[in-house]
């Protein structure tokens, strides 16, 4: 065989997506109900007491926010447990043995987790529609936006999913980092609603800037300027990748 | 024939400082059914592991099909179908689904009728829509080697093929195994049991230890190493072994009916028929003579003996 595997690629595409429609349903709902969930409590009930938030109406300006917080643990979530579910029951072996090199594994599996947190990213989307008026401002950016940021944290999850030993494991990393850091991070609000010394604080959260990078897409400005926004990005997606090279190259926790 | 695989130097040490194997050389000619005989942890499935690429080798080079394992790991790999012992398989997957991907993943373009011939060999296609945690463990086995053999491999490992498995499995495996050599696949079989390395198998590598101790056409180690046994049948019982017959070392069987007598078949005098006249000698009469061939676990059990006494 010469050149890539591309039917590789596809085979493996193919099997993650098939393991997503398995669980379509919930899938797809739980995404629409967790959405309304946050406008019924953080749009009606709150965001009527709320005042505009940078001359944006308190309901819209956490769409984005909302969108990412989804898209981050979608990603990470449906990347693990693609990578470690076969180190679990064993079949990663006929992956370890096939003719398919790390690059392909990689665009693979990241490739169909990173197509189902986009397909939930567009449900949400679509979802806050039905509750409130938005107008984005830079679409192609919005896409753009959601695209990296997909393909970032399902390398991350990737990344989880071949460092992970146990169901605990890979959980923990989600469940305690990630999801405390986007909370902290103006999903719901800005951060110039904060005071010092938490607004400087702030700035070392790495997932501000990708909140704020988004919400930019959207309206037009965000907390930060939009090419610090994009740094971390890039940044993100450069170290993911390194380390995804060095543990294909060393066979961590893959091969003896 | 042409050597379809070549290990040269294959070294391999945990980080633990185990070293699994040390400095295998071993030459599989294409077509041949070859079985590597070893105790538990002798370095079977480590060998195997790193031929197929699922173990990194520490040191030594192999090639199969002319490529190298690391440099060409494609064309190497493309060329093998991989059957690990352990039952390893999805749960939610439907049988035919995953034996399709399996060929994807091998890159050969999707040929159904290709898959059902495979599916139909191992009695599963009757199956093929079912999910495969549905299957009992003998399925699962057969849907391994399906999987295995999707991408139409040039060698088919078997690593402990029949651990657990029933007789029925066991005897459809044979058979296909025969098929498979019949088109030409080069099988290599790891085992324990060593009546199907005497059943299947036209050469035995044996290892201990990390270490290749021989390699050797079946019929030939049996013959080389092989023992008879001659087994006399007495006219009367005897109670005792007559000191006339100290140096041949006989032993008494049966309650004093029968007496044994083992010698190399190879040796200049067998000392067969020196016995047979002492006993005609001592007017110890007999009915029946009865010779019979060590098996290959007699040899492979000296073998390993032979190495925990050096």
């Amino acid at each position: 065989m010469n050149g890539p595997n591309l039917r590789a690629i596809w085979a493996i595409y193919k099997f993650e997506l098939h393991r997503f429609r398995r669980t379509l349903l919930t899938g797809l709902l739980v995404p629409v109900i967790t959405t309304s969930l946050y406008f019924v409590v953080f749009g009606g009930a709150i965001g009527s007491r709320m005042t505009e938030i940078d001359g944006i109406p308190y309901a819209a300006f956490i769409v984005p926010g909302l969108i990412m917080m989804s898209m981050f643990t979608e990603s990470i979530f449906n990347a693990s447990f693609g990578i470690y579910m076969p180190k679990f029951t064993g079949t990663i072996y006929e992956l370890l043995s096939a003719p398919v090199s790390a690059m392909e594994t990689v665009i693979a599996y990241v490739g169909a987790a990173a197509t189902k947190a986009l397909i939930v990213g567009s449900i949400i989307f679509v979802t806050a529609h039905l509750f409130v008026d938005i107008h984005v401002a830079h679409p192609l950016a919005m896409v753009g936006f959601m695209v990296l940021i997909a393909v970032s944290f399902c390398l991350f999850g990737f990344i989880l999913g071949i460092w992970a030993q146990s169901f605990e494991q890979l959980q923990v990393i989600p469940l305690l980092v990630i999801m405390p850091m986007t909370f902290l991070g103006g999903a719901f609000y800005s951060i110039h609603m904060l005071a010092e010394p938490w607004r400087t604080i702030t700035l070392f959260n790495p997932i501000v800037y990708l909140i704020s990078g988004f919400r930019w897409t959207f309206f037009g400005k965000g907390d930060v300027g939009i090419e610090f926004s994009l740094l971390f990005v890039a940044g993100m997606l450069a170290l993911c990748l390194g380390v995804v090279g060095w543990m294909f190259r060393t066979g961590y926790r893959l091969k003896k | 024939m042409a050597a379809i695989i070549t290990v040269e130097g294959l070294t391999k040490s945990y980080a633990s400082g185990f070293q699994a194997l040390k400095g295998v050389d071993l030459t599989i000619e294409e077509g041949e059914i070859f079985a590597l005989l070893g105790p538990n942890g002798a370095g079977k499935t480590t060998m195997i592991s790193i031929i197929c690429g699922n173990v990194r080798p520490t040191g030594g080079t192999v090639t199969v099909a002319g490529h190298d394992i690391v440099n060409g790991y494609r064309g190497a790999r493309s060329a093998i179908g991989l059957v690990p012992q352990e039952l390893q398989t999805d749960a939610f997957e439907r049988v035919i689904d995953t034996v399709r991907f399996s060929r994807g993943l091998f890159g050969k373009p999707r040929d159904d009728a290709y898959i059902e011939r495979v599916l139909r060999d191992l009695s599963l296609w009757d199956k093929r829509n079912s999910k495969i945690l549905e299957l009992s463990g003998g399925m699962k086995r057969r849907v391994m080697i399906a999987k295995a053999l999707s991408h139409e491999p040039r060698v088919l490992f078997l690593d402990e093929p029949t651990a657990g498995v029933d007789v029925e499995l066991r005897r459809d495996m044979w058979k296909l195994i025969g098929e498979l050599r019949e088109t030409g696949v080069t099988i290599i079989l790891t085992t324990h049991y060593i009546e199907e390395a005497e059943e299947m198998a036209d050469r035995v590598g044996v290892i201990n230890r990390g270490e290749l101790m021989l390699v050797e056409e079946k019929t030939t180690l049996m013959r080389k190493l092989g023992k008879k046994t001659l087994t006399v049948a007495l006219a009367e019982p005897l109670a005792a072994v007559p000191p006339e017959l100290a140096e041949w070392d006989v032993a008494l069987k049966a309650d004093g009916n029968e007496i044994e007598y083992v010698f190399d078949t190879h040796a200049e005098r067998t000392g067969v028929s020196s016995l047979l006249r002492r006993l005609g000698d001592l007017g110890i009469g007999y009915k029946d003579l009865n010779t019979q061939q060590s098996s290959l676990e007699d040899i492979f059990v000296s073998l390993v003996h032979q190495e925990k006494a050096a």
